[in-house]
C-alpha cells in the first residue's frame, strides 16, 4: 500500500513537521516504497500470536515511595531556550 | 612503541606495572586524534581538558594502589549517552548544544573505575542509520578506505577504535549498530543481550531494541568492557537482575570442543550476498568446526520478514521516544516563531535530519488510528515468531554464525538516497534485536579491495560467555585482529 | 417528545504519595516553579520511567473499595500528543489492559439508592502546570507537578439526573478520602472531573451523541453545566438540529458551555504499549494484604451506625459522609453513648457552627469528648437543654469544657421544687388575665407562664419542673 500525498501531510501535523511540496512527494515516494515492502508481513499466518512488546521477560519493576535528591532549579532551566523567573517560557498556542 | 595502538589489556599491564602513565597514555592518544581527526571525522566533541584532568585523578588512583582494569584507559563514547557537563549531541542540531545535568549509569560505572573519557563520538542521526552519513554533524570515513563509510549508527566509535584514536570505546546496538560498523571496520563490537546493560541516560532510538556495548579493538577488550557496564540497574526498569559472571574467565585457547554452532539455511539465500563476503565466512566457519566445534544447519524460517518487522517496531518507538524535542525545555528551537504550533513545526523540521524525519513519518503513521493493527500490532506478533525460531534453533546449537553484513563497506553517497536498500543491508544483525539475544562480529577476512570483513556470532539470552569463547578462539587462530589500516 | 439525559463521569484523583509515579521528587504542593524536578520527570534525553509501588497499592485500595474486579495483569501505554507541559511529548497512562474493571457504587438521591457502574480504574502521571501571560503571546511552565500520580476513575453511563452527577461525585470523593489515597479536593486540583452528557428520547435503547464538558471546578459547577448542557441539547434537538460530538468548557461566570473545537485535527493518541515498563502483575496475596488494610467504608459504616446505634438512614448518611465525621460522632459516643441526642447536636449544632464559621470537622472549635460531656450534663438536669445551647456558643468561642464554664456563668440548673414554687407563685400573682385566659380554654398561655419564670430565674429554672408546678398550680 503506498501513502498518499495527503497521508504525509496528516501524519506529518500529527508529529509537527513542516514539510514543503518537495519533501511531501520525495517522502511519499520513499515511504511508499518502504510501506510496499513492510506490507510483505501480511502473508505472515499470526492466528493466536501474542504480541511482544519487551525483548525479556520480567514483571513488577517497583521503587519506593522515598524522596531522592532532585535535580537543583539552576540545573532544570540550565538547557532552556528561553526562561523567566524559575519557569520554562514557551510561545502561546493560538486555537 | 605507539602507546595508541595499545588494547586495554596491554596498557593496563604497563599502567600497572607504572612503565607509563595514563597522562602519557592519554596524551598520545589525544595526539594521534589531532594528527587524523581531519580525515577520519570520528569525534563530535574531543575534550582535551577534561581527559587530561581525568588521567591526572587516575594516575593517583594508581599511585596509591586503586587500579582496575580500565584505570586511567582512554575511552572514545558514542554521542549518543549522556555525559554530565559534556556536550551530548546524538549527531543532531535540534541538540546541538546540549549539555546533560546528569551522567548515563554506563558512564558513572566508569567513571567510578577512574577510566578516562576523551571525547564523544560521531554517529547516524539518534542512532538512526548504518552508514554514519545521517549525521548531522559531520562526515565519518572508514579508516581502511577513506572513500567509503565506516558503517553506522556507531561508525564514529568504530573508525576511532579501527584508527587507534582511542583505546576502546561504546557503541550502541539498536538493530546492529555495533556489529555492523564493527565489521566494516575490522574491530570487535559486542551487542550484549537486552537488559544486561542498563540503558539509563541512553538517549532513546527504540526502546525495546536499544542496547550499549562495547566496540573494541580485540575480544580480551571486549571482555573487560563488559565487566565494566553490565550489571542490573534499579533506574531501568527492563534492565534484568541477574548477577554478571566475569566475562574474562572464559578467555582460553583450549578450543570449542563440545560447542555446536548452527548455520541458518535462510542466510545463504539473502540477496546481494558479496562473493568475498561469503568466502571469508565460510572460512571463518571451516576454522570453527577445526576447533572442535560441531556445525549443523538450523532454520529460522521468519528471517524474510526480519526487515519488515524492524522497521515498523523501530520507527514507531522512535516516533514516540523523538517527541520530546519539541523546544520547550532544551535544545534548538526556531525563536522565530511566535506561535507554539508554528514553533514546534519549525523546530523539528530545522534540527531533525531527513532520515530521522522520514522514520518519525513511518512510526507515526505505523501507530496511527486506522493503522496500528495492521502494521504495529502485526509486527509484534510476527515478533514472536521470530524469537520463536531463535528458541527453537538453540535447543539444537549454543551459537549461530553468519556474516555481520551482506557487504564490505559501500562509497560514501552510495546508499544514501535509497533508504529500502540502506535498510536491507541490515538483514543479518536486526533479528538480535528484535529477539534480545547478544551478538558479536570479529574480523574474519578482508575483501578483494582491502575492506575487512566480520563474522557474527549470536546466542541464547545471557550466553555471552558462548560468543566470547568462540570469538576469542577464532581470533587467536587468526591474523586479522593484528592488522590496521594504513593513515 | 420527551428525553431522558445520559451522563457518564470521568474523575482524576491525585494520590497522595510522598514522591511521584516514575521518579522520586516530592509531589508537595505550593512550590515555587520547577524546585521539585529531576530530569526523568523533565523528560530529558535518556531518561527511564521505574514505578512507584505505592501507588499500585493506592489503587488497588481504591478498587476494592469501589467492588471492582482487579485484572491480574495490566500494562501501561503511552498516550502521544504535544503540548508543553507534557515533557515528554506523551502521558504514561493505562489503555488496553487498566488495572480496575467492572465495579460500581451506590449512591442515594433522596430517598432512593442508586448503583452506577464503574467502567474502569487506572493510573497515569500528570502534566506540569501551564499558565498564559496576560500581556505577551507567551507561556509560562511549571513541571512541579508533571508525574504526580493519578488515578482515573470512569463511570458507565448510568447517571441521569444533575443531582445524581453531584452524589456520584461526593460519594467518590468520602471514599478517597476514606481510604486515604487523596485529599479529594476539587478547588485544589487534587479532584478533577469532566462530563459526558447526552439526551435521547424516554425509554430509548440508543445512546445519543454526547458532548464532553471540561473546566468543572467545583461541585456545584457540575451539576450546574450538566443541567445546562441537557437544556442546550434538547433546544437543538427540538429545533431539528444535531448535537455535535465535541469538547465544550464551563464558563463559570457566564454559565454556559462554549465549544472548544479548533481548526485542528481530533486528537490521534496513537496509544502503545511502553517498552520502557514492565506488566504489571497484581497476584492475590497482594489484594488480600491490601483488603486486611483497608479501613471501614463509608457504606459499611453507614449500616453500622443504623444498626448498632439505631439511627435513622438519614442521620447515618450524614454522619458518615466523612470519615473525620463518623470518627467525631463516635468519639463523642465514648463519652456519652447514646447516639440520637449526638446525632442530633452533632448535625444540627455542631454542623451549623462548622458551616457558620468556614470550618472543617478537623478544625472544630469544639471536641467530640467535650461534646459529650455538655450532652451529659443536659442528661443529669444540670443544666436544660436552652442552656445547653448557650453553653455550646460559649465553648466554640472559648474553647473551655462544659463544666467549667457552667460553673463560671453559674448556669447550674435549679432544680429546687420550693425555690420554683416561690418564682411561680410570684408570676402567676402578676398575671391575672392570662390565668382567665388560660382557664377559659386557652392552653397555649402555659407557654406565657413558662417564659415568665424563666425569665425571672434567668433560664435556669429546670423547665420539667416549672410546667409540672404550673400545671398543678392551674389545674
Amino acid at each position: 500500500m503506498k501513502i498518499t500525498k495527503n497521508e504525509v501531510i496528516h501524519v506529518a501535523a500529527l508529529s509537527r513537521l513542516d514539510m514543503n511540496e518537495e519533501s511531501i512527494d520525495k517522502f511519499a515516494s520513499q515511504i511508499g516504497t518502504i510501506l510496499e515492502y513492510v506490507d510483505t508481513l501480511k502473508q505472515v499466518d499470526t492466528e493466536g500470536v501474542k504480541p511482544t512488546s519487551h525483548a525479556i521477560f520480567l514483571t513488577n519493576a517497583f521503587r519506593e515511595d522515598e524522596e531522592k535528591e532532585h535535580l537543583d532549579r539552576e540545573n532544570a532551566l540550565a538547557n532552556a531556550p528561553e526562561k523567566e523567573d524559575g519557569n520554562f517560557v514557551v510561545p502561546k498556542v493560538i486555537a | 612503541m605507539k602507546l595508541y595502538e595499545l588494547t586495554i589489556e596491554e596498557a593496563h599491564k604497563l599502567l600497572k606495572e607504572k612503565e607509563i602513565s595514563s597522562q602519557e597514555l592519554t596524551q598520545a592518544v589525544l595526539d594521534r586524534i589531532s594528527a587524523v581527526e581531519e580525515k577520519v571525522g570520528a569525534y563530535v566533541t574531543v575534550a582535551d581538558e577534561l581527559a587530561m584532568d581525568q588521567a591526572r585523578l587516575a594516575d593517583k588512583a594508581i599511585s596509591e594502589g586503586n587500579i582496575s582494569p580500565l584505570t586511567g584507559i582512554p575511552l572514545a563514547i558514542k554521542d549518543l549517552m549522556c555525559t554530565k557537563g559534556l556536550r551530548t549531541t546524538c549527531a543532531s542540531e535540534i541538540l546541538e548544544n546540549f549539555v546533560p545535568p546528569y551522567d548515563a549509569t554506563v558512564i558513572k560505572k566508569l567513571k567510578k573505575l577512574d577510566a578516562v573519557i576523551v571525547g564523544k563520538t560521531n554517529m547516524d542521526e539518534f542512532a538512526m542509520g548504518s552508514s554514519n552519513e545521517h549525521s548531522g554533524m559531520k562526515i565519518t570515513h572508514n579508516p581502511w578506505d577513506l572513500t567509503c563509510i565506516p558503517g553506522g549508527s556507531s561508525g564514529g566509535s568504530a573508525a576511532a577504535v579501527a584508527a587507534d584514536m582511542c583505546i576502546s570505546s561504546l557503541g550502541s546496538d539498536t538493530g546492529g549498530s555495533i556489529r555492523q560498523p564493527a565489521s566494516h571496520c575490522g574491530v570487535v563490537g559486542l551487542k550484549p543481550t537486552y537488559g544486561r546493560v542498563s540503558r539509563f541516560g541512553l538517549v532513546a532510538f527504540a526502546s525495546s531494541l536499544d542496547q550499549i556495548g562495547p566496540v573494541t579493538k580485540s575480544v580480551t577488550d571486549a571482555a573487560v568492557m563488559m565487566n565494566a557496564i553490565a550489571g542490573y540497574d534499579a533506574a531501568d526498569s527492563t534492565s534484568v537482575p541477574k548477577e554478571t559472571p566475569d566475562y574474562t574467565s572464559v578467555l582460553n585457547k583450549d578450543g570449542l570442543n563440545g560447542l555446536t554452532v548452527g548455520i541458518p539455511r535462510e542466510y545463504s539465500e539473502v540477496e546481494g550476498l558479496d562473493p568475498d563476503v561469503s568466502a571469508a565466512v565460510k572460512d571463518a566457519i571451516k576454522k570453527i568446526q577445526e576447533m572442535g566445534a560441531e556445525c549443523i544447519e538450523v532454520s529460522l524460517p521468519h528471517s524474510k520478514y526480519v526487515v519488515a518487522v524492524y522497521y515498523v517496531i523501530a520507527p514507531s518507538e522512535a516516533s514516540s521516544n523523538l517527541a520530546r524535542y519539541d523546544g520547550v525545555k532544551y535544545g534548538f528551537r526556531d525563536k522565530d516563531k511566535s506561535e507554539l504550533t508554528d514553533m514546534y513545526r519549525s523546530t523539528r523540521s530545522g534540527g531533525f535530519g531527513p532520515e530521522v524525519q522520514r522514520r518519525i513519518i513511518i512510526g507515526t503513521y505505523c501507530l496511527s488510528a486506522g493503522y496500528y493493527d495492521a502494521y504495529y500490532g502485526k509486527a509484534s506478533q510476527v515478533r514472536t515468531l521470530i524469537m520463536e525460531d531463535f528458541n527453537k534453533a538453540f535447543e539444537k546449537c549454543d551459537a549461530i554464525l553468519s556474516p555481520t553484513a551482506p557487504t564490505p563497506a559501500f562509497p560514501i553517497g552510495e546508499k544514501v538516497d535509497d533508504p529500502l536498500t540502506m535498510y536491507l543491508s541490515d538483514i543479518f544483525t536486526l533479528s538480535a534485536n528484535l529477539a534480545g539475544i547478544p551478538g558479536i562480529s570479529v574480523p574474519c577476512g578482508f575483501s578483494a579491495h582491502g575492506l575487512p570483513i566480520g563474522l557474527q556470532i549470536t546466542g541464547k539470552h545471557f550466553n555471552e560467555e558462548a560468543l566470547l569463547r568462540i570469538a576469542y578462539n577464532f581470533e587467536q587462530a587468526t591474523d586479522f585482529h593484528k592488522k590496521k589500516p594504513s593513515l | 417528545m420527551e428525553f431522558e439525559s445520559v451522563i457518564g463521569l470521568e474523575v482524576h484523583a491525585q494520590l497522595k504519595t510522598k514522591t511521584k509515579i516514575f521518579c522520586s521528587c516530592s509531589t508537595a504542593f505550593g512550590s515555587p516553579p520547577n524546585t521539585h524536578t529531576c530530569p526523568v520527570c523533565l523528560g530529558m534525553p535518556g531518561v527511564l520511567p521505574v514505578l512507584n509501588k505505592k501507588v499500585v497499592d493506592y489503587t488497588i485500595r481504591m478498587a476494592l473499595a469501589t467492588n471492582c474486579e482487579i485484572e491480574r495483569e495490566s500494562r501501561f501505554a503511552r498516550k502521544n500528543y504535544f503540548y508543553p507541559d507534557l515533557p515528554k511529548g506523551y502521558q504514561i497512562s493505562q489503555y488496553e489492559l487498566p488495572i480496575a474493571r467492572f465495579g460500581h457504587i451506590d449512591i442515594e438521591v433522596g430517598d432512593e439508592t442508586k448503583r452506577i457502574g464503574i467502567t474502569r480504574i487506572h493510573m497515569e502521571e500528570d502534566a506540569g502546570k501551564l499558565t498564559h501571560d496576560p500581556d505577551r503571546p507567551v507561556s509560562r511552565v511549571d513541571f512541579n507537578r508533571t508525574g504526580v500520580p493519578l488515578m482515573e476513575i470512569v463511570s458507565e453511563p448510568d447517571i441521569r439526573t444533575p443531582e445524581e452527577a453531584g452524589a456520584y461525585l461526593r460519594k467518590l470523593r468520602s471514599i478517597v478520602r476514606y481510604i486515604g489515597v487523596s485529599d479529594g479536593n476539587m478547588e485544589e486540583g487534587s479532584f478533577r472531573c469532566d462530563a459526558n452528557v447526552s439526551i435521547m428520547p424516554k425509554g430509548s435503547e440508543t445512546f445519543g451523541t454526547r458532548a464532553e464538558l471540561k473546566n468543572l471546578n467545583s461541585f456545584k459547577h457540575v451539576e450546574k453545566a450538566i443541567y445546562y448542557e441537557i437544556e442546550r441539547q434538547k433546544e437543538i434537538i427540538g429545533d431539528g438540529g444535531e448535537v455535535v460530538q465535541e469538547t465544550r468548557l464551563w464558563d463559570p461566570v457566564k454559565n454556559v458551555t462554549t465549544s472548544m473545537r479548533s481548526k485542528e485535527e481530533a486528537h490521534d493518541y496513537r496509544y502503545f504499549p511502553d517498552p520502557d515498563l514492565l506488566p504489571l502483575v497484581v497476584e492475590n496475596e497482594w489484594i488480600d494484604a491490601v483488603k486486611a488494610e483497608l479501613p471501614e467504608l463509608p457504606d459499611e459504616k453507614k449500616d453500622r451506625f443504623i444498626k448498632a446505634f439505631g439511627l435513622p438512614s438519614y442521620d447515618a448518611e450524614v454522619l458518615t459522609s466523612s470519615r473525620e465525621l463518623a470518627d467525631y460522632f463516635e468519639d463523642c459516643l465514648k463519652v456519652f453513648p447514646n447516639a440520637k441526642p449526638v446525632s442530633n447536636w452533632v448535625m444540627g449544632s455542631l454542623l451549623g457552627l462548622l458551616n457558620t464559621e468556614g470550618k472543617t470537622i478537623e478544625d472544630s472549635p469544639i471536641s467530640a469528648h467535650d461534646l459529650g460531656h455538655l450532652l451529659k450534663l443536659i442528661d443529669e438536669d444540670v443544666i436544660s437543654g436552652k442552656i445547653a445551647k448557650t453553653v455550646f456558643d460559649e465553648m466554640a468561642k472559648t474553647g473551655k469544657p462544659p463544666k467549667k464554664i457552667v460553673e463560671e456563668k453559674g448556669l447550674v440548673q435549679v432544680t429546687d421544687v420550693s425555690a420554683i414554687e416561690a418564682v411561680v407563685a410570684k408570676v402567676l400573682e402578676r398575671s391575672p388575665k392570662e390565668i382567665e385566659e388560660y382557664k377559659g380554654g386557652k392552653t397555649k398561655v402555659l407557654g406565657f407562664f413558662v417564659g415568665q419564670v424563666m425569665k425571672e430565674t434567668k433560664g435556669k429554672a429546670n423547665p420539667k419542673i416549672v410546667n409540672e408546678i404550673l400545671r398543678d398550680k392551674l389545674g
